[in-house]
């Protein structure tokens, strides 16, 4: 069943939330620890919560528009009283005093909250092998990763633990693992999901968005998280998102431009099964009365290099908060300055303390304008170039990672390996845009490739259109 | 190894950061950040002397709103998460002064 079929099947009298839950309980059970997609799976919490739902269902009351649909959640997400780790030592055993606005509208919509997931530690990293507790494995194959940061999330929707999940995207933590694991990801614009309540990683790039097995299913939870919270100043002031007509509008007339320097062009590392699988893509929204054609959008080609000085930068300054003062372990010492520095070293991870430093260093006297200034300048080069190409396109088009999921321990010894995993996502969280992956076609490993659908500031209406264009054509192939 | 970042500016930048590196973490540190740099070095060959910086997406303004009162932090579960308090405060080590 889908996740959009659930609530009316309960309110139908068809199944109850209970019975739902524990069809997902039941999956989680057989292969979690095969997978380790969550942190901490919530069976007691959610089976109370799923018999709330029925109880009110029974009461001929409507619980909401997601009426015990189960969902998981990423671990950087605050949720009261549970475990939020971050997949980090620094803050084991933390429980949060508060609920992140998106859980309090999870709540109030009926959804029944099934654990947290893993990730790469702060969601630093592609293929969630940063995690301190351990790798999260590809359920389409476990020698495989399952991408990254939210890799969790992305492993549980595809391995049926839920139909839903939340991720974030920084640089491309929800499109990356989506993709990799054959699922929809979508990161939405810059402040339309609140982020109060999101662990902060880079406060400028970070986004909370949806996973799901469909685009209608993503659309349907988007609806949910979307709109203005007066608890985040960066919350953009709209109502929540209505895509409901964008599902069946079809492309009819759409302008679309593939992003040339990341299909094949400047940027090389792109596999050829990846490159198959967009050419595909591109004839299917052609078919669909869609104009399709190759553009320039030039300096998406230096937005790694930007992003890997403006996200370390910002982690170093959110990161100073983790000292063993007010929350998480503490590893005692003698003065509070020794204290602090061997609660950190004990505390993050390497890719952590990694990012940490070359934020620090980017920042630091003398390197500022080589480093930090120019990257600032380069995000608006980046900005500049998608109001051009949106001048003349409705939408882009891109590959949403270079190739399919690559095995456990390919990248975990060259750090800048792993970063190239985001090559094709990142402009779109500096310029601050929308931007989804659809499932369309598969690699000659038979592993699932994702194909990016990009969007102007707030036009997730139109991402949505093509989107669901994909999706219907792929599953027309299949 | 590339002359982006020195050893020596690796063990600078650790000290700032609060966190106390191996002499194996240095090594490997060090030459891990020089090749990101090294990386982030194609962004030389830019023209960027006219371009404004943008250091956020969205053209921010301060947000106010009415003056109310409302729900207010819960101070004891605050302090329930810190790893040590005394009277209703975060304690810490001695911060100055000979700890001994």
């Amino acid at each position: 069943m889908n996740a959009r079929e659930i609530p009316s099947a309960i309110r139908n009298g068809e199944t109850t939330a209970k019975e739902v839950l524990e069809t997902h309980l039941k999956a989680i059970q057989n292969r979690e620890e095969e997978i380790h997609a969550f942190n901490l799976v919530m069976e007691e919490e959610a089976r109370n919560e799923a018999e709330r739902i029925d109880a009110l269902a029974a009461k001929g009351e409507d619980p909401g528009p997601l009426t015990g649909i189960p969902i998981a959640i990423k671990d950087n997400i605050c949720t009261q009283g549970v475990p939020t780790t971050c997949s980090s030592k620094i803050l084991d055993g933390w429980r949060p005093p508060y609920d992140a606005t998106i859980i309090e509208r999870l709540r109030d919509a009926g959804a029944v909250i099934v654990g947290k997931t893993n990730l790469d530690e702060f969601a630093m990293g592609a293929s969630t092998e940063n995690s301190a507790f351990g790798p999260t494995r590809n359920p389409l194959d476990t020698t495989r990763v399952p991408g990254g940061s939210s890799g969790g999330s992305a492993a549980a929707v595809a391995a049926g633990f839920a139909p839903l999940a939340i991720g974030s995207d920084t640089g491309g933590s929800i499109r990356q693992p989506a993709a990799l694991c054959g699922v929809v990801g979508v990161k939405p614009t810059y402040g339309r999901v609140s982020r109060y309540g999101l662990v902060a990683f880079a406060s400028s790039l970070d986004q909370i968005g949806p996973f799901a097995e469909t685009v209608a299913d993503a659309a349907l939870l988007l609806e949910v998280i979307s709109g203005h919270d007066p608890l985040d100043t960066t919350s953009i002031p709209e109502p929540p998102l209505d895509l409901s007509t964008a599902l069946t509008q079809g492309v009819e007339g759409l302008r679309i431009g593939v992003i040339d320097e990341l299909s094949g062009g400047a940027i090389e590392g792109i596999s050829d099964d990846v490159l198959g699988c967009l050419e595909d893509a591109v004839q299917a929204l052609t078919s669909a009365g869609a104009i399709v054609e190759r553009t320039s959008v030039p300096s998406t080609v230096y937005g790694l290099s930007a992003y890997y000085v403006i996200a370390p930068a910002e982690a170093s300054s959110n990161l100073a908060r983790y000292d063993g003062v007010r929350f998480g372990p503490r590893v005692d010492a003698k003065t509070t300055s020794e204290m602090m520095v061997a609660t950190r070293t004990a505390g993050f991870g390497d890719e952590v303390k990694r990012r940490i430093m070359l934020g620090t260093y980017a920042l630091s006297a003398g390197y500022y304008d080589a480093y930090y200034g120019k990257s600032q300048k380069v995000r608006t080069l980046i900005m500049n170039d998608f109001a051009n190409a949106y001048k003349k396109y409705d939408l882009l088009l891109s590959p949403t990672a270079p190739t399919t999921a690559f095995p456990l321990g390919d990248k975990t010894e060259d750090p800048l390996q792993m970063y190239l995993q985001d090559i094709c996502t990142i402009s779109s969280n500096l310029a601050g845009h929308p931007a989804m992956s659809v499932p369309f076609g598969k690699g000659t490993d038979g592993l699932p490739v994702g194909i990016q659908v990009l969007a102007s500031a707030m036009d997730e209406h139109t991402m949505f259109r093509a989107g669901a264009v994909l999706e219907a054509s792929n599953q027309g192939k299949s | 190894m590339n002359e982006r970042i020195s050893r020596d500016d690796v063990a600078h930048v650790a000290r700032l950061a609060c966190l106390s590196l191996t002499d194996d973490e240095l090594d490997s540190f060090t030459s891990q950040l020089a090749d990101i740099l090294e990386h982030a070095a194609d962004l030389d060959a830019l023209e960027l002397e006219e371009i404004e910086p943008t250091a956020h997406p969205l053209p921010l303004a301060n947000v106010l709103r009415d003056d109310e009162p409302g729900a207010v932090a819960d101070r004891e579960a605050f302090l329930a998460s810190a790893p040590q308090v005394e009277n209703n405060q975060f304690k810490v080590p001695p911060a100055l002064g000979d700890p001994s």
